[in-house]
């Protein structure tokens, strides 16, 4: 990263309270996260265009959704909008807050632990939905 | 300390508009992703029956403008973050923006110009309260 960019309140914030392993992991995750969930967006906008144009050229599209490896890669895309999601709290709080700031580690591994819980509730219906007939 | 410089205000959107994104994001995976059939369930004419109701195309037009403006100012960082070449840079901030901008208009126009009923089309394919014919 290169010292001339970006907003100066996170610049301020990454030298000092995102120091150490869990803030380094959380900030790599976050950053992945967030530009693979972007790139998803564009193509979401624009296969939802087509329902626009002709129902069977949507049913068409969505079509390509349902196959098992999309099914899979859905899975991954919820992953990462929730730990997104998780973690984006945690920064809000981590920002606003005296008390998250003193215990933003600990907050992370209760990100973590949210995550594991809404995956865990998440996934079997899912893969039923994409496996099962 | 100018109040409301350009970073200033985009740092407090992200938080902003983050916050919000989860009630809506999660709001969007449950009803297309956990309703009876998954996935698999979703077709034109469960899009047209959604979007049919002023509830859903307010809620879509408010996640599409604030997941891709957060999305996109996202990326603007990240950008400024890796790419130290000025003209690649520009041309890249310049691409967000046009890619943005072009995404959030076609997105718009969608979700409020859709006709759920189709003339021409086969009725199987459309809503249930579409005239038969
Ligand atoms: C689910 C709700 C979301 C929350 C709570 C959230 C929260 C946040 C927060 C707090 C930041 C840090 C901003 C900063 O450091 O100034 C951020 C960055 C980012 N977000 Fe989100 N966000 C959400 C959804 C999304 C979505 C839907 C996208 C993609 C369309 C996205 C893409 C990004 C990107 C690309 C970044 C920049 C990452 C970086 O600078 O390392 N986010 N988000
Ligand atoms: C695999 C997961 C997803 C599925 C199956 C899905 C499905 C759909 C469907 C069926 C629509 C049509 C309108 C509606 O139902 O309201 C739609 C629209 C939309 N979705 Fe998703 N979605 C998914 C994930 C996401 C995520 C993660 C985001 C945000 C980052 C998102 C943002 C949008 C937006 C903004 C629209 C409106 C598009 C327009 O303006 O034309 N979706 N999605």
């Amino acid at each position: 990263m290169s010292a001339k960019t970006a907003s100066k309140p996170k610049t301020v914030f990454r030298g000092t309270l995102y120091r150490g392993h869990e803030g380094m992991w959380s900030w790599v995750l976050h950053r992945i996260t967030g530009i693979a969930i972007y790139f998803f967006l564009l193509v979401h906008v624009l296969d939802t265009a087509t329902v626009r144009l002709d129902p069977e050229l949507y049913n068409a599209v969505m079509a390509s959704y349902k196959t098992p490896i999309m099914g899979l890669g859905e899975a991954a895309l919820v992953a990462a909008i929730v730990f997104h999601a998780f973690n984006g709290l945690r920064i809000i709080l981590v920002d606003m807050t005296a008390w998250a700031s003193r215990h933003h580690r600990a907050l992370f591994y209760g990100v973590l632990a949210l995550w594991a819980l809404v995956m865990i509730a998440f996934l079997p219906r899912h893969l039923m939905h994409v496996f099962g007939g | 300390m100018k109040l409301f410089r350009f970073d200033r205000l985009a740092w407090i959107f992200m938080r902003v508009s983050g916050f919000i994104l989860i009630a809506l994001i999660f709001t969007h995976l449950t009803v297309n992703l956990m309703q009876d059939g998954g996935v698999k369930a979703i077709d034109f004419a469960f899009v047209a029956g959604k979007l049919a109701n002023p509830f859903w195309q307010w809620f879509d037009v408010t996640l599409l403008w604030l997941a891709l403006i957060h999305g996109s100012n996202g990326m603007r960082v990240v950008v400024n973050d890796y790419v130290e070449r000025t003209g690649v840079r520009r041309f890249l901030l310049a691409s967000l923006v046009i890619s943005t901008t072009t995404l959030i208009v076609l997105g718009t126009l969608v979700i409020f110009t859709l006709d759920p009923c189709p003339v021409g089309s086969p009725s199987d394919l459309l809503p249930s309260f579409c005239p038969a014919g």
